[in-house]
């Protein structure tokens, strides 16, 4: 077996049991306010940090490029209550320009 | 939207009771078309990805079929990508694996939360499981509100995973040439998705809090961590923050 059929084994096989580990955790470890709470609260906040990371991250690196001024964009169309459809391809437009722009 | 909505009560309070029942039909049809015309925008959003992740890892050395056996079982976009670039910019197996698995760690505490709001079935819990990632996570909880949640999941994993396969496929087997993602904005399609989603639920002062802690924190921690840390860690220490400052 090549190195590469490990990784991709590995790789695949690893994710996919990671992901059912969350529905095998015993739900009664699930119970407690605090854990709750805890549980309640997660996804926005893994989601938040995900919107800035997928924006401003370029490998390990910091970066600010056309994608900002798409999340620029996005932000304040949600702040308007646009609906979803035109918040996504706004941010498209404007991304996609500033990217022509900046050449 | 709101101009909708209240037409429909006035509606309701102009025609009386036997109105009541078909309109509520009405509202929830009306809620589960909107449910699948994002759920396709979304599957739509994720395609490009899907064709240069197929023509990426096809460049990087990997055969079709080991890069649509990664879109059918890994079926994580950000841990795919990294897997096939660490290992294209000549990383060791070991390095990409971390990393892969990593970014893929999200996905188990995603199934946490997302468990509470579907509650599937023993043996449902498996399929669930394998589609639980940031787009049907984010539907389910946008939804949740108004009680669409599992339709809203199940939708949007079901829209995700063809798609993703498919445009997978189609970049293994064409390749490169297809023109560059930021040309054509697509790079913020993700973002802004995720923004639109979490929208309502940041109107609360609160969960805005959390929401901007967890972003700074984890682009703050960009430069000094591994890739795929610091979503991990700043959605992790906004939420444990949160939990402590709300139980005083």
């Amino acid at each position: 077996m090549t190195t590469l059929w490990v990784a991709v084994l590995v790789a695949s096989l690893g994710c996919a049991v990671l992901k059912q580990l969350g529905y095998v955790v015993p739900s009664r470890l699930l119970q407690g306010a605090r854990v709750r709470g805890f549980v309640d609260v997660l996804p926005v906040a893994l989601l938040s940090a995900l919107v800035t990371v997928s924006t401003f991250a370029s490998g390990s690196r910091l970066v600010l490029d056309s994608r900002a001024a798409g999340l620029l964009a996005a932000v304040l169309l949600v702040a308007l209550r646009a609906p979803f459809l035109v918040v996504v391809v706004a941010a498209c437009g404007v991304a996609a320009g500033v990217h022509a722009l900046a050449g | 939207m709101r101009r909708a909505v209240r037409s429909v009560l006035v509606v309701r309070f102009t025609r009386g009771v036997g109105a009541e029942v078909a309109d509520s039909a009405d509202a929830e049809a009306g809620a589960r078309r909107r449910i699948r015309a994002r759920a396709l925008v979304i599957g739509l959003s994720v395609t490009p990805f899907g064709v240069s992740f197929g023509a990426v890892s096809v460049a990087t050395g990997l055969s079709v079929l080991q890069t649509c056996l990664l879109s059918l079982v890994l079926f994580s976009g950000a841990s795919q990508f990294a897997l096939v670039s660490v290992l294209g910019a000549g990383g060791g197996v070991g390095s990409a694996l971390a990393t892969a698995l990593l970014l893929g760690s999200r996905n188990a505490l995603y199934g946490v939360g997302v468990r509470g709001l579907l509650r599937p079935a023993v043996w449902m819990r498996p399929v669930a499981a394998q589609v639980t990632i940031d787009e049907s996570t984010a539907m389910a909880f946008a939804e949740a509100p108004v009680g669409f949640s599992a339709y809203a999941f199940w939708t949007t994993a079901l829209s995700v995973y063809v798609l993703w396969n498919v445009a997978t496929l189609i970049g293994a087997v064409v390749g490169r040439g297809l023109g560059s993602l930021s040309a054509a904005g697509l790079d913020a399609a993700g973002p802004a998705a995720f923004v639109a989603l979490l929208g309502p639920r940041l109107r609360v002062a609160s969960a805005r809090v959390v929401a901007l802690g967890a972003a700074l924190l984890a682009v703050l921690c960009v430069p000094f961590l591994p890739v795929g840390s610091p979503v991990l860690l700043g959605g992790g220490v906004a939420a444990l923050c949160a939990v402590a400052v709300w139980r005083r």
